[in-house]
């Protein structure tokens, strides 16, 4: 996918002005926020298992190449093989490689933010393969030739009425009499669609939430049933995972499942969690004949050991997403590439370079709501803010920005200076500004004033005042003292 | 329970703390009178109260801009300024929370300004919560006849956990009624410089804020940023809403005689 970050401004004025988008922005606060308060006050010990999946993560990141070597051991050992790729392109082709070498037509997907990172399904239709996405959010922006603007809600930027004109559009096939108002209908002509397509697979693509080392397992998280559909039934089964997925052990696993799903939808569980360990063994009902996992580096271990490797410890629940203003906002898609939100302001920077992705870092008020929900305990501000120190180290803020800056600074490092011109410009603005008590437009703050007014100051600063103060009380004391 | 004249009295005997009171730029330049509001409420507390002459501003512009070589300074101006009294108190929880979460950070452990760093934080305190958590304040002897909507400023909130401390000081004020609105812990979309970077993003966010503001119904917003005070009031007044705005220290220390935040001197 070609990152658009750079336009994070340009894509947000867009995202403000699509009423349809801000129609449908409108329910996310709602709906995640209010489950997950409910989900997390039901457990008195969330925030001890926060710590406890911290400890976990920080801890398997330390030892990642050991834990990596132990579940690749572990899967070849369970008759599955495993891939190592440095990079998307990498990914992409030792994916495409095994669909050729199996002869594959149709590849059925599970949901994962791995394949939109390496851009998969551009890879293979472009050999000929037929892909479908099978989550029923993936399957409706990928009739739109969308990217999902969420990280477990990928549709989440549609309205029902949008989705209904996509599917009289495409399932031509159906008579266009029916009914199809209610999300159930929709829902249940989406399977429809869908089940003839698992059927017919020949290779099935999920992720992973987890790759679990001890036993060579890999784990996925769903509520719609559609990933085990697509990993039981396809004759091939591919895991796409990035190398940080990785965990010890199964009880790590289910510590961290305990806080995923509360902190992304408010369940308790999610509806499906899957856990596969290797190919179909002889006497097994059902399961692919092969499976493969692609560990997929792309630029994460270069984060370890560095000021962003808490990053790493990302689950992708998106609880930042769900609670962040900015990302209410303008939605998924303004942040220009695959992960939006705070963690996408985090990890996008990391991962394609600041250079391009300067202005999401610089996307958010700071509020801290992000680090305050985070299952994982990632300082989300603080990472976020090292982004813009490295951006400022580069010279990389506009012009204006800087002179500002350094202008503001030389004063704030000199008080008589910063005394003195405020002692002067803080009662002639105020003198300007007296009678209205604020400003409807100002030079310098215009983006301000272009929405908002600009109180005005009082008067005299606090520091004048204070001084009269000062001198006001010693007489009063003084004249005490004679009397 | 203690009320401010008899805390005034303490005030006078030798054992009484000396508070060295962080003003904040924007009070100094903007908004004099909370200043005056929280000399009045800390002296009511029992507090020597004074206000060193080269403080500026926290930093916060320079540390969210990346540019910590000038955060530093500025931080080391603050902490060789106040680290000799007994507390450190701001009318702001976001500057307090600069001060207090952030200064140790700009400082590498060997650096013997982390030491002082460590010290000197161990010292802040965002106002209102100084007054309730450490001066046992309860009842402030304020009058204000009306209702009121309190939003939570973020950094107070979240790094300083300033939550309940407002609220119980302000249910002392005889009159008055304070009323919640919806989402009162939610973003109002200031974020210091990120209003002007961003400056159509942070309007959807205050917009989404002053609905909730006028939903509630209260005749006075309050709350103990000023930062996030301006952008509300900027944003209400741009609306024609007639709420009134300000800063939680000027009802609590009854100090009401200035026109409310963005309301000129023939409105008051």
């Amino acid at each position: 996918m070609k990152p658009n970050s750079h336009n994070f401004k340009l894509n947000a004025r867009h995202a403000l002005d699509d009423k349809q988008l801000q129609r449908a922005l409108a329910k996310v606060p709602g709906g995640f926020v209010s489950k997950r308060a409910d989900a997390r006050a039901a457990l008195p010990e969330f925030d001890a298992l926060r710590d406890k999946a911290r400890d976990i993560k920080n801890h398997t990141l330390e030892h990642l190449d050991l834990y990596l070597e132990e579940f690749e051991r572990k899967v070849t050992e369970a008759g599955g093989i495993v891939h190592w790729a440095s990079d998307a392109a990498e990914a992409r082709a030792i994916i495409l490689d095994i669909c050729v070498m199996v002869d594959a037509r149709v590849v059925t997907k599970g949901k994962s933010m791995i394949s939109e990172e390496i851009a998969l399904n551009d890879h293979l239709e472009a050999a000929d393969l037929k892909v479908v996405e099978t989550d029923l959010g993936e399957y409706i922006i990928q009739l739109r030739g969308e990217t999902p603007s969420h990280i477990i809600a990928p549709a989440v930027h549609l309205n029902k009425d949008q989705v209904e004109e996509d599917f009289r559009r495409v399932h031509t096939n159906l008579s266009p009499d029916r009914q199809l108002q209610e999300p159930e209908q929709l829902v249940g002509e989406a399977r429809e669609m869908l089940r003839e397509q698992f059927i017919a697979t020949d290779v099935g693509i999920t992720g992973a939430n987890f790759l679990i080392a001890e036993t060579g397992t890999s784990v996925i998280v769903t509520n719609e049933g559609n990933g085990d559909l697509t990993q039981n039934l396809a004759k091939t089964h591919i895991v796409i995972a990035s190398i940080e997925k990785a965990v010890p052990t199964l009880e790590d696993a289910a510590a961290i499942l305990r806080v995923l799903a509360r902190s992304a939808t408010g369940q308790e569980f999610s509806t499906y969690t899957t856990f596969s360990t290797g190919p179909r063994r002889p006497g097994d009902p059902d399961g692919p004949e092969a499976y493969h996992v692609v560990l997929l580096d792309n630029g994460r271990a270069e984060l370890l050991g560095t000021e962003f490797k808490e990053v790493l410890r990302c689950i992708r629940c998106g609880a930042c997403m769900n609670h962040c203003p900015v990302y209410h906002s303008v939605g998924g898609h303004a942040y220009g590439w695959v992960y939006p939100g705070p963690i996408g302001s985090v990890l996008t920077p990391s991962l394609i370079g600041v250079d391009e992705a300067g202005p999401l870092p610089n996307a958010s008020t700071f509020c801290g709501r992000c680090e305050d929900v985070c299952p994982m305990r990632i300082p989300l501000p603080k990472l976020m803010r090292r982004w813009r120190a490295r951006e400022f180290d580069k010279g990389n803020p506009p012009a204006k920005q800087r002179f500002a800056l350094k202008a503001w600074a030389f004063a704030a490092r000199r008080p008589w200076l910063y005394r003195m011109g405020a002692g002067l410009a803080m009662p002639l603005m105020a003198w300007r500004g007296r009678s209205a008590g604020r400003f409807s437009s100002l030079p310098f703050v215009d983006g301000w004033t272009a929405h908002r007014d600009f109180p005005a100051p009082q008067g005299r600063t606090f520091q004048q005042k204070w001084r009269a103060e000062k001198r006001k009380r010693s007489r009063v004391s003084q004249g005490r003292g004679k009397s | 329970m203690s009320t401010a004249s008899d805390q005034l009295n303490d005030a006078s005997s030798d054992t009484a703390p000396t508070v060295g009171l962080f003003v904040t730029c924007l009070v100094d330049l903007m908004r004099p009178s909370v200043g005056f509001a929280s000399v009045k409420l800390l002296e009511a507390a029992g507090c020597v109260v004074e206000v060193p002459t080269t403080q500026t501003c926290c930093g916060q512009p320079a540390f969210n801009s990346g540019d910590t070589k000038t955060t530093a300074d500025i931080a080391k101006q603050v902490i060789a300024a106040f680290e000799s009294f007994d507390y450190v108190v701001a009318p702001s929880g976001s500057c307090a929370g600069m001060l207090k979460a952030h200064y140790i950070e700009l400082f590498d452990e060997n650096d013997p300004w982390h030491g002082r760093a460590t010290a000197f934080a161990a010292r802040v305190h965002e106002l209102i919560s100084f007054l309730t958590d450490v001066r046992g304040m309860t009842d402030v002897g304020a009058r204000f006849d009306g209702t009121a909507t309190y939003h939570d400023s973020c950094s107070g909130l979240r790094e300083l956990g300033v939550k309940t401390q407002p609220r119980k000081l302000l249910s002392s004020v005889g009159g008055l009624t304070v009323t919640e609105m919806t989402d009162c812990e939610v973003c109002c979309g200031f974020g210091g410089t990120f209003s002007v970077k961003y400056p159509d993003v942070s309007n959807a966010i205050v917009e989404k804020k002053t609905a909730n503001i006028s939903a509630s119904e209260a005749d006075l917003l309050l709350a103990g940023d000023l930062g996030c005070l301006f952008n509300m009031a900027g944003k209400l007044k741009r609306e024609g809403r007639t709420i009134a705005v300000r800063h939680v220290a000027e009802v609590l220390a009854g100090q009401l005689d200035e026109p409310a935040i963005g309301e000129g001197q023939d409105m008051s």
